[in-house]
């Protein structure tokens, strides 16, 4: 069994009540900062942890968190981000629903250590029953004294509140989400300035997601140092996946970086293998955004390396012949699934969520998802697949915000490995007219199909 | 094109009233306006589930905004609806690892069973299917929002016995 630091205590029977959590070591961390580090401290032992933001671009959170501005003396504010809607990713929802005071407790000392006297978790709309139970939980701390004036007669003030979003992916984005928090449309801002600067209403804010700002008590109760000696190089500590598709043991998982993807994929602690006897197809490690691998990609890199549970063997290979850990959203295909199909569905996805601002975005992904539609229809053109190459080039690095690229990639990703699979919708429509026509026909066995044309 | 002007009857009860005073005191003096989306969200809640623009009129009043900062951001949010909707609105993910278990059979098994279309209302009323995008319940496709809450692991037989306890009112929507 790999060490456990998030979820170590979720099957604890009311772990979810201030009771139970506080009777087995909850807040611990809160004592431990107020008493006996300064705001300075905490921010050192996170940077030591190496600990790196969990929302999916990785970045490290300790130096995130050196950014704030301290000198002009503005209130700081620090805005936990859980507005998780990245097909594929479920976890959050899962720390917060089973385990909440670990998130209302990793908010006490992370806004300690920022100096922020007023904080917020922004969650998505759709979790309506977790703002409730976030909400009970921080009634529950504060009647208790972890929130309010002068916090364990410290001289520190904390106010901590949930905010209920609307339903919008974008706002996940972390300018989006303080434009949302601010009760505007989700539209995010053009950088700099960066939050760190002038965030929410103009203060300087860190934005951090839910299990970044859960594995800051471990952290700050342990040490930096401890949390860094967990995981594989510049990948520390643990990780949650969420886990879905066409496997047997979908759910929320807590591993420790550096598990190869193999054993994730195959042992019976994890995944323990595919759903049914129908072989992999292809996989996608850190939900929609990131690049799609093939089956022979996955396990191996292309180097012949194990590829392993982390940032940096999960990316080895660039977009060529790797993806990236992202959000954790693990999606595992098998060969009855189709790509195109797939791709079509993620393309009306970002169409959906664009939020309208850039045009490249705004009219490129509603371009995508027309052109993918129509080759998954069995009324695909030949130039369809450069076509849509080439409308995913000119959104990638054109936004303001990284959903233009979030989803260009994956389409480009898609003809990238399985540009066959896109030929063969287009010349044989009348063998794709049923939506499970992989199912009684594989790709695999009318592959040969497709290559004898082409040559 | 005319829009469709839809009437509704508006009631902010004094329970619902010290329930968005009391979000508003979340924020500081002056940025009354963040607590936009969760006062739309009870107010809705408590009017059927829906926003008409005489309701929305009534919510810039409160939080001391003009109107067209609260159309924006209703039309800007999937969750607001800006016209009457069924009572039991099936929400369908419909993303990819959703449909990678199921739910497009079981959409076209749910309208089929209630005789609507994809963003149609039964005629009394009481139903309506969507399809709506990623809800963050991919483990535990295919699955659907019904008010407050996830009805997960769906199976035709759950779909069947959901729909028995709507018309049963069995089924709390909003959880106050």
């Amino acid at each position: 069994m790999s060490q456990k630091i998030l979820l170590d205590k979720v099957n604890i029977p009311g772990i979810k009540t201030y009771e139970v959590y506080r009777q087995n070591g909850g807040y611990a961390s809160v004592e431990k900062a107020l008493k006996t580090l300064t705001p300075d401290e905490v921010v050192e032992e996170v940077k030591t942890s190496g600990l790196r933001g969990r929302g999916g671009a990785g970045f490290p959170a300790g130096m995130k968190w050196s950014f704030i501005d301290k000198k002009s003396g503005k209130p700081r504010h620090l805005v936990c981000n859980a507005d998780e809607s990245e097909p594929g990713t479920f976890k959050d929802r899962y720390l917060m629903e089973y385990i909440p005071h670990l998130l209302i407790e990793g908010m006490i000392t992370s806004s300690y250590a920022l100096g922020a006297n007023l904080s917020y978790i922004y969650i998505r709309g759709e979790y309506m029953w977790i703002y409730k139970i976030l909400e009970r939980a921080i009634a529950e701390a504060k009647a208790a004294g972890w929130l309010g004036k002068n916090i364990l007669g410290s001289g520190y003030d904390l106010e901590l509140y949930v905010q209920i979003g609307g339903g919008a992916y974008i706002c996940g984005e972390e300018t989006a989400l303080i434009e949302s928090l601010e009760g505007k449309r989700g539209n995010p801002r053009i950088k700099p300035p960066f939050p760190a600067v002038s965030g929410l209403w103009a203060n300087p804010t860190v934005v951090n997601n839910v299990e970044t700002i859960a594995a800051v008590p471990w952290i700050v109760n342990n040490s930096g140092a401890d949390y860094a000696k967990i995981g594989v190089g510049r990948s520390t500590g643990t990780k949650l996946i969420s886990a879905s598709g066409h496997i047997k043991n979908p759910g929320v998982y807590e591993i420790e970086m550096g598990i190869t993807v193999y054993e994730f994929m195959n042992s019976d602690e994890y995944l323990g293998g595919m759903s049914s006897d129908r072989p992999l197809k292809a996989f996608i490690p850190g939900g929609s955004s990131v690049p799609v691998l093939p089956a022979h990609l996955i396990y191996k890199t292309a180097n012949g390396e194990d590829r392993l549970m982390t940032y940096e063997s999960l990316s080895d290979g660039g977009f060529a012949t790797g993806s990236m850990l992202g959000s954790g959203g693990f999606i595992v295909y098998d060969d009855t699934s189709c790509i195109v199909r797939n791709t079509w569905n993620f393309s009306r996805f970002y169409h959906h969520e664009s939020c309208g601002q850039c045009s490249p975005c705004r009219e490129g992904t509603g371009w995508m998802e027309k052109v993918l539609h129509r080759i998954e229809n069995g009324h695909g053109r030949e130039e369809d697949i450069d076509l849509l190459l080439s409308i995913q080039s000119k959104i990638e690095g054109n936004t303001i915000c990284p959903l233009g690229d979030a989803a260009a990639w994956p389409v480009a990703a898609a003809i990238r490995h399985f540009r066959e699979e896109f030929e063969y919708h287009i010349r044989f429509p009348e063998k794709i007219k049923n939506r499970d026509h992989f199912v009684a026909e594989p790709f695999e066995s009318v592959k040969h199909l497709v290559s004898k044309l082409t040559v | 094109m005319e829009r469709t002007h839809y009437k509704q009857e508006i009631n902010i009860t004094d329970s619902l009233m010290t329930r968005i005073n009391e979000l508003i005191s979340h924020y500081p003096e002056g940025k009354q306006k963040s607590a936009l989306l969760p006062v739309l969200h009870e107010v809705q809640d408590a009017h059927d589930n829906w926003l008409s623009f005489e309701l929305m009129d009534k919510v810039a009043e409160i939080l001391q905004i003009k109107p067209i900062e609260v159309y924006e951001v209703v039309s800007f949010y999937s969750m607001f609806n800006q016209r009457p909707i069924g009572k039991y609105m099936f929400e369908f993910c419909q993303t990819s690892p959703c449909c990678l278990n199921g739910v497009e059979d079981l959409m076209d098994y749910t309208c089929e069973k209630l005789g609507v279309k994809v963003g149609e209302t039964t005629a009394d009323g009481l139903f309506e299917v969507r399809g709506v995008e990623c809800l963050g319940a991919c483990g535990y496709a295919p699955m659907m929002q019904l008010g407050d809450s996830y009805k997960e692991h769906l199976t035709k037989e759950k779909v069947d016995q959901i729909i028995a306890d709507c018309r049963d009112n069995k089924i709390t929507l909003h959880d106050k």
